[in-house]
């Protein structure tokens, strides 16, 4: 049966195609499996419908900022709480991998075996791209305008892809230190503190201490400010920069974090 | 060039638990080798260190002329792994996966749908391949991931427990593959923990007990270690003592079961009609007649003192694979 003459791609090639390859299939797993998809889509879609509906009257409240509608400044929320979740739910995706020994299929293949967390981030990257245009599709239906137009909401795409990608970086070194997606199901409601203490779901400025200085120095609440300018007023640089630094030590910590919780399961077994 | 060679492999978990203890053995291109034993011996343990899965605590091997440790991406190269839990995924149709495999050992798209095809209609899943895996039944299941393990060619091959828990038929299905692989060249290391398998399929045996093997060779040089066949034989008119007497003159007597008369054969079949002639003479009518040969379970009692079939049937965990 050995094949000596087998044709191979080169190793960068072989490579890129198991990320794509390992995304896609991470992309397509989340869709055939509701537990996966409904935090990423259904519950922060549930929750923009429920805050828009029941709390629109808070854009009156003196230092709100100047809004077209409540639900304009929710969409940025809505999406940081969808990226959020998908991280979380990459990661338990992941963990359910190891769980039922998909991952020993993956170590067994000739690849770099970092390919392996690259091609689930992958997947998570382009369900934060689907989040973002279906969040900017929402706010165009109910009539939300994005304020800095097609350049907005293009950066809309491109932050919450971006986030995507460095929150599911915690979510797989989560996956790969438990190997458990018990336990990764069991960071859910940290999740949602993290996004409650940062300015996702209200103005900063009308929080109420200790809140207010916790989302202050929450990264979650520099990207959804870098997130949120262009869709209610104008691009700021600074804010823009802050975001993408955030998102960025966020990625960084991801990466490192998942890389040695891999060398570790690979030394140890498990 | 041996396709596997391993010396002296020891595998330490955390609280010094030694799952693999010194396990040195060799295999030979185009062998299928049977890694015989029950659950919690060694084996897994063993196929994880030699697939680059798991690095060893101690000793070295070395897989297709590749050192584990040092070269494991070459020993993954030449590989092919179907592991004792079927790693798929439930979600994914027969076809992605296979794809997919293709796809992790760098095979160009359409050469991976070429072998994808062909692997699916080799293992009788073709009508099946659209369908998600979580649909097929145990033994699709196992074809499945046989198939997934061959399509890059590999040289060499491990089954882990390839059939455990598969009803007769589909385990028959398995066995025809895996000895239609082996005449096409692959190399095949089996870990099983079924008598029958092993010594169906292997031609060579080892058994391992506690991280360590007790024994190796080929079926038949095991079972010929172990003793010459015996006779059982049963008396219509139940008067076992006064057979005892006759058959003593054929060979050893061994401790009787269920009433039934054992002698062991200095001479194997050719002294059963002997035994016949003499019981009749004495006038005892035999009601039934049965020449036994050495089995692997014989064999696997006298180097462990218990019975595999029994282990299995209490359903002992797998803890140290």
């Amino acid at each position: 049966m050995g094949e000596e003459g087998t044709k191979r791609l080169g190793p960068v090639a072989a490579n890129l195609r198991v990320v794509a390859a390992l995304g896609l299939r991470s992309v397509k797993q989340t869709f055939r499996r509701p537990q996966l998809m409904a935090p990423i889509i259904v519950f922060p879609t549930l929750l923009l419908a429920i805050q828009t509906g029941g709390a629109g009257s808070a854009v009156d409240l003196p230092g709100f900022p100047a809004v077209d509608s409540f639900l304009q400044f929710m969409i940025a929320g809505a999406m940081a709480q969808s990226v959020m979740l998908a991280g979380n739910s990459g990661g338990i995706a992941l963990a359910v991998d190891i769980e039922m020994g998909f991952t020993d299929r993956l170590f067994a293949a000739p690849i770099s075996r970092f390919t392996i967390v690259l091609g689930r981030l992958a997947g998570t990257a382009a369900l934060g791209t689907f989040a973002a245009v279906w969040f900017l599709v929402i706010a165009f239906i109910f009539g939300a305008p994005i304020e800095t137009g097609v350049a907005g909401a293009l950066w809309a795409i491109v932050l919450v892809t971006l986030t995507a990608t460095a929150v599911g970086g915690i979510g797989a070194a989560i996956a790969l230190r438990s190997g458990s997606a018990s336990v990764v199901q069991g960071l859910f409601p940290l999740v949602l503190v993290l996004l409650f203490l940062s300015s996702a779901f209200f103005p900063q400025e009308l929080m109420v201490e200790p809140a207010k200085t916790i989302a202050k120095y929450n990264p979650l609440s520099l990207i959804v400010d870098g997130l949120r300018d262009p869709i209610i007023s104008e691009f700021s640089a600074s804010e823009a920069a802050a975001a993408l630094l955030s998102v960025a030590g966020i990625g960084l910590l991801g990466l490192v974090l998942s890389a040695a919780a891999l060398r570790r399961r690979l030394r140890t077994g498990g | 060039m041996a396709a596997i060679q391993v010396e002296g492999l020891e595998r330490t978990f955390a609280g010094d638990i030694r799952a693999v203890r010194g396990v040195s053995l060799e295999v030979a291109e185009g062998e299928i080798y049977g890694f015989l034993g029950p659950n919690g011996a060694g084996k897994t343990t063993t196929v994880r260190m030699l697939t680059t899965l798991l690095l060893p605590t101690g000793g070295r091997a070395t897989v297709a002329g590749h050192d584990v440790e040092r070269e494991a991406p070459a020993v993954r190269r030449a590989i092919g792994v179907a592991l004792q839990e079927s790693a798929l995924d439930p979600l994914m149709t027969g076809r992605e996966l296979i794809r997919l495999q293709a796809t992790l050992h760098g095979l160009p798209r359409a050469e991976g749908q070429r072998r994808a095809d062909a692997l699916l209609e080799r293992v009788d899943l073709s009508d099946a391949a659209d369908r998600r895996v979580g649909t097929y039944s145990g033994g699709m299941q196992r074809r499945l991931d046989l198939a997934a393990a061959l399509v890059h060619g590999p040289k060499v091959l491990f089954l882990d427990e390839p059939t455990t828990g598969l009803d007769p038929v589909s385990r028959k299905a398995i066995w025809e593959e895996v000895t239609k692989l082996n005449s096409e060249g692959t190399t095949v290391f089996l870990t099983t923990q079924y008598l029958e398998e092993a010594d169906r399929l292997a031609n060579r045996v080892s058994i391992i007990d506690s991280g360590e093997i007790v024994v190796e060779g080929t079926p038949e040089q095991l079972k010929g270690d172990i003793g010459k066949p015996h006779l059982e034989v049963a008396l219509a008119d139940g008067t076992p003592d006064q057979a005892e007497r006759v058959c003593e003159a054929f060979g050893k007597p061994l401790p009787s079961k269920d009433g039934k008369v054992l002698i062991e054969l200095e001479r194997g079949a050719a002294q059963v009609a002997e035994v016949v002639r003499a019981l009749d003479d004495a006038g005892l009518l035999v009601e039934s007649l049965e020449l036994v040969e050495p089995s692997l379970d014989d064999v696997f009692v006298a180097k462990t003192g218990y019975h595999l079939e029994a282990e299995e049937a209490e359903g002992k965990q797998d803890a140290g694979g």
